[in-house]
C-alpha cells in the first residue's frame, strides 16, 4: 500500500508546477524569483522525496503491467518482465532521454539567473 | 522439540445467542495446545475443539487448501488455517480471528450472503445464445483457448481477498475481487456468449472501478488467481465496451 501514498507526494508536486507555470505566465521576473527561492535545503529535500515516490510509483506500477495486460502466444503467457521491461522501463528510458536532451541543450541556457 | 511443548492460541469468540449471563461480548479465550512441526493451525483448531472447548465454532473441510472454507485472520492476516504452520509463528502467541469485512455469526464463522449474493450478480457460469442437443457434441476449447481463462478459474471461494482488500472495508457495496475475477474468467471463456449481460454489473461503479488497484488481494490469494490483475483486465474490458457505442451503431456487432 505503499504505492497509494506516493500519489500524495505526486498530487503535491502536480500542485507545484500549476504554481510554476502561473509564475511562468505572470512574468519572467516573477518566475526568476520563484526559481531562486527554490535553492534552499527545504526545497531540495522536498524535491527529494518527490522524486523517490516519483521513482517508487512509476516502478510498482511498471511491473504491475503485465498483470493488467497478459500477452497470450498460443498457450504461453509472454514472461512478466519481458512486458514490463517492453510497455514499461524502455518507453519510460526512451522519452527521459529526449526530455533531458532538450532541457539540456536550450530550457537552461534561456532560463535567467 | 519434546512431546509436551505447547504453543498459545488467543482465539476470538462470540455467541450472540440467548440474553443476560449468557449472551456473549466478543471475548478472546487463550489454549495452550500440544506442538507439532507438522500441525497447521486447523489442526489446533480441530485439538481445542476435541480436547478443550467443544462449543468453538468455525468452518472447515478438506484440510489441503482445496474447498476454501477455513479462512481466517491469523495474526491479522487473511489465510487458510489448513495451510499456516504452527512452525511458522512458534513461540509466540498465535490470535486467531474470524475473516474481517464480513459480520460475525458465531466465533470464528462469518456471514457469508453477502458474498454469495456479489458472485451470482456477475453470473459466474457458461451462458449461451443457443444450446447444444446431447447429440450435437461438446463445446470446443483448444488449449490457448483454456490458458486464457485458467487461471481465474482456480478460485475455491475462500474469501480471503475480501477481507484483504481496503476498498471492501470503506465500501461494502463493492462487488469484490474474488467475484469480479470469476466473472472476468467466464468473459475469457471461447464457449461463453454472456459476456454483454455480465458486463453490465461489472461495469457499475462499486463493480470493477471500485477496485484501485492495490493489489492485496493477490498478495493473499492461496491459488495465486489474481484477482486484481483480472479486475483491471476487466477495466479495460469495460472502457471499450463503453467507447465502443460511440462508433458501432445500435444493434449492431453485439
Amino acid at each position: 500500500m505503499v504505492r497509494e501514498l506516493t500519489a500524495v507526494f505526486i498530487g503535491g508536486y502536480l500542485v507545484f508546477l500549476i504554481v510554476l507555470l502561473s509564475k511562468l505566465a505572470s512574468g519572467k521576473q516573477e518566475f526568476a524569483s520563484l526559481i531562486q527561492a527554490l535553492d534552499s535545503p527545504v526545497s531540495q529535500v522536498l524535491h527529494l522525496c518527490v522524486l523517490v515516490a516519483a521513482l517508487w510509483h512509476s516502478v510498482t506500477w511498471f511491473n504491475l503491467t503485465p498483470r493488467a495486460l497478459p500477452i497470450f502466444i498460443g498457450e504461453k503467457r509472454v514472461a512478466d518482465t519481458l512486458v514490463a521491461v517492453v510497455m514499461g522501463y524502455l518507453p519510460w528510458l526512451v522519452v527521459s532521454m529526449i526530455i533531458l536532451w532538450a532541457i539540456s541543450e536550450d530550457w537552461f541556457a534561456s532560463v535567467p539567473n | 522439540m519434546s512431546d509436551n511443548t505447547k504453543i498459545t492460541l488467543e482465539v476470538f469468540r462470540y455467541h450472540p445467542e440467548g440474553t443476560g449471563q449468557t449472551a456473549s461480548k466478543p471475548s478472546y479465550d487463550r489454549y495452550d495446545v500440544p506442538f507439532h512441526d507438522d500441525w497447521v493451525v486447523l489442526d489446533a483448531l480441530n485439538w481445542i475443539k476435541d480436547n478443550s472447548d467443544g462449543s468453538l465454532t468455525y468452518r472447515w473441510s478438506c484440510r489441503m487448501g482445496v474447498c476454501g472454507s477455513c479462512g481466517m485472520m491469523v495474526n491479522g492476516e487473511p489465510k487458510l488455517t489448513c495451510a499456516a504452520f504452527l512452525k511458522d509463528y512458534y513461540p509466540k502467541v498465535i490470535k486467531i480471528e474470524p475473516l474481517v469485512n464480513f459480520q460475525v455469526e458465531r466465533d470464528l464463522t462469518v456471514d457469508m450472503e453477502q458474498f454469495m449474493e456479489k458472485l451470482e450478480s456477475v453470473q459466474p457460469y457458461v451462458i449461451r445464445d443457443d444450446v447444444n442437443q446431447t447429440d450435437d457434441g461438446e463445446y470446443k476449447q483448444s488449449p490457448a483457448q483454456l490458458a486464457r481463462y485458467k487461471q481465474y478459474s482456480m478460485c475455491i471461494n475462500c474469501m480471503l481477498c475480501y477481507s484483504a482488500c481496503p476498498v471492501m472495508g470503506s465500501e461494502p457495496e463493492f462487488v469484490g475481487p474474488a467475484a469480479l475475477a470469476l466473472g472476468h474468467r467466464y468473459n475469457l471463456d471461447n464457449r461463453d456468449q454472456g459476456t454483454s449481460q455480465r458486463m453490465d454489473r461489472m461495469m457499475e461503479h462499486e463493480a470493477v472501478w471500485g477496485c484501485t488497484f492495490v493489489g492485496e488481494c493477490s498478495t493473499v490469494c492461496p491459488k495465486n488467481v489474481d484477482p486484481a490483475g483480472a479486475i483491471q483486465q476487466a477495466k479495460a474490458a469495460s472502457a471499450q465496451k463503453y467507447f465502443k457505442k460511440f462508433f458501432v451503431p445500435k444493434g449492431a456487432g453485439k
